[in-house]
């Protein structure tokens, strides 16, 4: 009984640790734009589900290859982004901090309730299910596997991005100090712009990767879009690393606790866990000193 | 309940008080002036919401801007169902042990928060973790609870009787009316006594700098903290209201984060920093949805929070104060 029991529990720990990499994409794109605008999109689990919707309507509605419908929203999503900063964000950069967080509560009623009216409150579905792969007796989704593969492989693209090109440095110099990068030849505004499309694209590409394996229906943003923002404030808002990081430990409170109890006990878990290390740690595992 | 209002009607005073207790006396006098069931209905639901976003705007206004007050309404309005469907609890008794736990839940969350100086952002972002642990127990307490069909209050009703004070169940809409109408004035009148309160300029103070106020000398986590009881025991008692009224609660409509943005956004889009700004909130948010309701039917689901959500939005860019803020401020 013992070895039955530890072999689906090492079950639930590896499908935590695929589910990490999701969260881990899921959160990066939050976490960038924090960093580098200030600013929390509560609407960002939103701006996935239009990426959800957008591949459904291209490949159910449209009969459009998957392999275009992809790329498709991947764009649609990040020109949205661009949008969301320039209409929504930007006339309120100024205004009390508060006030830029809610202005995109309102655009995740505005998205939600439009999906609900244009695409009905149905659960819909691409028709696509990836065959299941079993190691020894465990039961893995390739679905899952290959969301945690392409999460990890666009992480480390989005790294490369800031490491290695000009615009790339310049986003991580503006998130160091904010008043200092026009004196150096940057415009902030389209450092923002940037941000905003790669944050965009980012939640386009969650949007790939979720909807081979949930339906998607208007509320799904509510599902995981408050988990997103509790694993960037874990990680300390901002900090890439931290968010990383966060997201893996909170898959594996989420997939552990819910083997041991219930699914939504792992949920509880993870939340209390989360407030708990509030606390603790009030500026995020990795708070960096200083702020 | 005539006789009242009309001796309130013509009591002496400034002319601006004397509007307010005519205005007073037609709203006592509503259910008797052939008002239909539905507009009742209507009128009952705004004045619930109306006092929970002027709950939520108590300590909103002061800065102190919580994404988790779903989880005050949710354990307000479950206490009392589930006390009384599982051990026969009249609900009286159910309303202070809904609201206790809830000040209790208050207590350590908002302890916590301010003893580890946690504001804005972060503020916001834990009690939404609060409030989808509420919504996520009461899911998983599914054997006790209904899970996320929601659960029904067992009827108290005798045969042929109307009303049922130990259950707090009555079929007359109108006693629903007054107790509603009752229960928002008492709101009002708490938001004017928090007013009043000789901390009311601390806690301005403390929204507006923190460090500042701690340095000369204002108790600043204790001060936040009575104001997040008030808010919070308040709103856990218009769950309470909800619960015994709609007859039905289910986890996404008390609690969770859709529930706490709705409050959230219904207090901003009146004004939060009136008195009865919230209530012109939820006026404004039902006024909107029943006039499209009957403009394009009851088959578009969604069209009237979209118009909503992109009002919410140009309120945020062009009138944070919101409607009654931006309106007595001209």
């Amino acid at each position: 009984m013992e070895s039955v029991f530890d072999i689906f529990l090492l079950e639930a720990v590896l499908n935590g640790l695929l589910l990490g990499g999701l969260l881990a994409l899921l959160s990066l794109g939050l976490n960038l734009i924090f960093g580098v605008i200030d600013v929390v999109w509560i609407c960002y689990a939103e701006l996935i589900m239009i990426g959800m919707y957008a591949i459904w309507w291209l490949h159910v509605g449209q009969g459009l290859s998957l392999w275009l419908a992809f790329p498709a929203a991947v764009v649609l999503v990040g020109l949205m982004g661009m949008a969301l900063h320039y209409f929504i964000i930007r006339p309120v950069l100024a205004a009390e901090p508060i006030n830029q967080l809610l202005v995109t509560g309102g655009v995740l009623f505005f998205l939600q309730a439009l999906a609900t009216v244009i695409f009905g409150i149905d659960f819909r579905n691409l028709g696509v299910r990836l065959p299941g792969f079993s190691v020894g007796d465990m039961y893995f989704s390739s679905a899952r596997l290959l969301a945690f593969a392409v999460a990890l492989a666009a992480i480390a693209a989005t790294w490369l991005f800031l490491r290695r090109t000009f615009t790339g440095v310049a986003i991580r110099a503006i998130s160091q100090d904010r008043s200092i990068m026009p004196l150096m030849g940057v415009n902030p505004g389209r450092i923002y712009l940037v941000t905003s499309a790669i944050g965009g694209a980012l939640a386009g590409l969650a949007g790939c990767l979720l909807v081979l394996q949930y339906d998607v229906h208007p509320a799904i943003g509510l599902s995981f879009g408050p988990l997103t923002f509790l694993i960037c404030v874990m990680g300390g808002l901002g900090n890439l690393i931290g968010g990383f990081v966060a997201a893996f430990v909170f898959a594996q409170f989420i997939s552990v606790g819910g083997f041991l109890f219930q699914l939504e006990w792992g949920y509880v878990i993870a939340f209390v866990f989360f407030i708990a290390m509030m606390f603790w740690r009030p500026q995020g595992i990795f708070a960096r000193s200083g702020r | 309940m005539r006789e009242a209002a009309s001796a309130l009607a013509p009591a002496p005073g400034r002319a601006l008080k004397n509007v307010w207790l005519v205005v007073l006396a037609l709203f006592l006098a509503l259910p008797w002036l052939g008002t239909g069931q539905y507009p009742l209905h209507l009128i009952i639901i705004a004045l619930i919401w109306s006092y929970i976003y002027t709950s939520w705007a108590i300590m909103g206004r002061l800065g102190m801007v919580s994404f988790g007050h779903g989880a005050f309404m949710g354990i307000g309005a479950y206490s009392v169902v589930l006390l009384w469907n599982l051990f026969g609890v009249s609900p009286w008794i159910g309303a202070v042990a809904g609201v206790s736990l809830s000040l209790l839940v208050a207590l350590l969350i908002g302890y916590a928060c301010f003893r580890f100086r946690i504001i804005g952002h972060y503020f916001a972002l834990v009690t939404l973790a609060l409030s989808e642990v509420v919504r996520l127990v009461i899911i998983a307490l599914r054997d006790h609870t209904g899970g996320s069909l929601g659960i029904t209050p067992k009827p108290g009703l005798a045969d042929g009787a109307s009303a049922n004070l130990y259950a707090m169940q009555f079929s007359d809409r109108t006693v629903w009316f007054y107790i509603a109408l009752a229960v928002w004035l008492t709101g009002l009148v708490l938001w004017k006594l928090a007013d009043q309160h000789p901390s009311r300029r601390a806690l301005q103070a403390i929204s507006e700098d923190e460090d500042a106020a701690a340095s000369i000398g204002i108790p600043v986590a204790r001060t936040k903290l009575g104001v997040t009881l008030l808010s919070a025991g308040m709103t856990a008692f218009g769950g309470v209201l909800y619960a015994q009224y709609q007859f039905y609660v289910s986890p996404d409509t008390v609690s969770g984060i859709a529930i706490s943005l709705q409050m959230v956004f219904g207090a901003i889009a009146g004004g939060m920093f009136v008195r009865l700004g919230p209530t012109v909130g939820a006026m404004f948010l039902l006024a909107l949805s029943e006039t499209l309701r009957i403009l394009i039917g009851n088959e578009h689901h969604g069209v009237d929070m979209t118009v909503y959500g992109a009002l919410l939005i140009l309120f945020i860019i062009f009138m944070p104060r919101g409607i009654l803020g931006t309106l007595l401020r001209r």
